[in-house]
């Protein structure tokens, strides 16, 4: 009998991890899979709020519209495709210019004495407490007088200096043992040999790592391009589903909110599954 | 093929004096071994050779030419680090081409002199590896196979043994010997093990606070150590160090437990005078009508030999070390005797060696 029981309380123990877990998963996937089925009913039904959970009829119709065209049935919209170009742009070139200018700066930092060194090490850790946020005031007084409003540089290069991904690789550069570094100089490699063959090849799981955390987070900023983009082919694809909504329920074209919605979280999924394996690599090992 | 040579080199950091004066000349093919316990300056004295630590005075010469001023690849040397220092995402092949490489040496060139050295090291099987791979002694080897390609005028071997296994240094042990005699290539080895320094050196530089102690061949500096910290650094277990007075007659040494032994050669400058007696543990032979008497306090039987932790009768220790197995029990009483040539005299307050 006791055999029985301790069997019991054991499946019991694996029970319960599970059920909470796919709680879990099911709380969080809900608001998705809402998403996913609104895309596929016409804007009348949203409407009406009292939308079905199983799809419906009107899924390639929502799709199309909100890709190609400009009218929806009750409010003007810059096209998706243009939207999803201009926020790709964005994402990229925040995400590789981060991480192009951070690794350059954390090398200066982690291997070269020179005097400021610890000054400029905190200058830029102190950055880490002035996000964007605080900042947008004068930043966007700055790019205005340059003239870049409306510009992909204005859209990109205030929100490339980054201060925790020169930290993340400066940590990692310390790693490196200082042997290493001593034997390349008796190989004969200067600072940039060095660069180029030892350091950039061992940091490939953390660029990968922080690439898509990078990515992502191009994608998803708000207030920036909120600020300065006024055009519609500027638009990047979060503004524009923001801009989508119109005023009140009856005045939105709720089934290309939500076709534009999944199409919007389509590539940051795209880059988290292509890369998850140098991800979580980077992330958890580096690579020795 | 080169000298290497040391001349007056001193090193401090800030007021503190690292090296203080270290004057060596290294003949071409010598194969010179820096030893002395950590801290001595023995690293920091390489790495200065190597060009990775500044020259704060003196100089240094590699093939005839100062270096003090050249970065580290133009003084035509190769080094080998304790801890491999191999890059970790190449292959065995490139880790050894790759000085060649940036030196634009021509690919047909890299690839002759690369599998030359694999076949010394008997690395041809894991030229296609990454470091990774491999077992420690092969990655040491592999370390070597960079220092080999580069045919320098020098090798600076950085404590290479440390991080293996008992039985893997003996091995490499060896094998750095055997290629040290086969090329011929000048060579520095820092080390802190006197088994290493007494078989691969021809000569030893023994080192202490910065300063150099003794410069010898291995038997030299065995069998007359220059001072009272050689001596108790060479040889294991280490010589024994006894008070000794010279007796006026300038014949006999009077120990304060009571034992006399005969001087091993007349000093006049020493009688009546306060020394140190060094007498090592192998050297010291039980006799029955021997002059010491040493109560045996413990004993640690080694198969081989046998190493007997004695204590004379005023209390002082003395280790004796017999071949074969053990002679004595604990707490037994032993008659032992010194030759007069295992007699070394050394000056209590200099710790010098004294001489005739």
């Amino acid at each position: 009998m006791r055999t029985d029981e301790s069997a019991f309380g054991r499946r019991l123990m694996d029970a319960v991890p599970h059920v909470v877990l796919i709680l879990g998963v099911l709380i969080f996937a809900f608001p998705i899979y809402i998403t996913l089925i609104g895309s596929t009913w016409d804007a009348g039904t949203i409407a009406r709020g009292n939308l079905p959970l199983t799809p419906g009829g009107e899924m390639l119709d929502n799709y199309a519209r909100a890709w190609n065209e400009t009218r929806g049935d009750r409010i003007i919209h810059t096209p998706v495709r243009i939207m999803m170009m201009n926020s790709l742009i964005m994402a990229l070139v925040i995400a590789l210019g981060k991480i192009a200018i951070s690794i350059i700066s954390a090398y200066a930092v982690a291997f070269f004495r020179f005097p400021l060194r610890m000054v400029f090490f905190w200058m830029i850790f102190i950055t880490l407490m002035l996000p964007v946020e605080v900042r947008i005031i004068p930043t966007y007084e700055v790019v205005a007088n340059m003239g870049l409003i409306d510009t992909y540089a204005g859209l990109t290069i205030p929100l490339i200096a980054s201060a925790t991904a020169t930290l993340l690789f400066r940590q990692f550069f310390l790693t490196i043992p200082d042997e290493l570094v001593e034997a390349a100089k008796i190989d004969g490699a200067g600072a940039l040999r060095f660069f180029v063959d030892v350091v950039l090849p061992l940091s490939r799981t953390n660029i990968a790592a922080l690439f898509v955390i990078l990515f992502i987070y191009g994608w998803n900023q708000y207030l920036w391009p909120l600020l300065v983009t006024n055009s519609g082919d500027m638009e990047t694809v979060v503004i524009g589903i923001t801009k989508m909504i119109g005023n009140g329920e009856a005045a939105t074209d709720w089934d290309l909110i939500m076709a534009t919605t999944v199409l919007a979280m389509l590539p940051p999924v795209a880059v988290v599954v292509l890369m998850q394996r140098w991800f979580v690599k980077g992330l958890v090992d580096s690579e020795k | 093929m080169a000298t290497v040579d040391l001349n007056r080199v001193r090193k401090s950091y800030g007021a503190v004096e690292a090296i203080k004066g270290i004057d060596i000349a290294v003949a071409d093919g010598e194969f010179l071994v820096l030893l002395g316990p950590s801290g001595c300056g023995k690293s920091t004295l390489l790495r200065m050779v190597a060009g990775l630590e500044s020259i704060t005075g003196g100089e240094i010469a590699i093939g005839g030419r100062v270096v003090n001023g050249l970065e580290p690849k133009d003084r035509d040397i190769a080094m080998v680090f304790q801890n491999y220092a191999l890059y970790p995402h190449m292959s065995v092949f490139d880790n050894m081409a790759y000085g060649l490489k940036i030196r634009g040496v021509p690919k047909a060139e890299i690839q002759a002199r690369v599998a030359k050295a694999a076949e010394i090291l008997e690395l041809g099987r894991f030229l296609d590896r990454r470091p990774s791979q491999l077992s420690g002694g092969q990655r040491q080897r592999v370390a070597m196979g960079r220092a080999i390609v580069r045919e320098p005028a020098a090798f600076l071997f950085d404590e290479p043994l440390s991080n293996l296994d008992a039985k893997l240094r003996t091995q490499m042990r060896v094998e750095i010997k055997r290629l040290q005699d086969r090329l011929g290539v000048t060579s520095l080895y820092v080390t802190h093990d006197q088994v290493e320094a007494m078989t691969l050196a021809d000569r030893i530089l023994v080192m202490n606070h910065g300063v150099a102690e003794q410069v010898g061949t291995p038997l030299e500096v065995y069998q007359r150590p220059a001072s009272l910290f050689v001596a108790g650094f060479i040889g294991s277990p280490p010589m024994n160090v006894l008070d000794a007075h010279v007796e006026a007659d300038g014949r006999t040494l009077a120990l304060p437990c009571g034992a006399a032994l005969p001087l091993p050669h007349p000093q006049p400058a020493l009688n009546g005078r306060e020394v140190k007696l060094g007498i090592r543990p192998e050297h010291v032979a039980v006799s029955a009508d021997g002059a010491l008497s040493v109560t045996v306090d413990l004993v640690e039987a080694l198969g081989a030999d046998t190493v007997v932790y004695g204590r004379l009768p005023n209390g002082e220790a003395l280790l004796v070390r017999m071949a074969g197995l053990p002679v004595c029990r604990e707490g037994e009483t032993l008659r032992l005797d010194a030759p007069p040539p295992a007699l070394h005299l050394f000056d209590g307050a200099t710790g010098r060696r004294l001489e005739d």
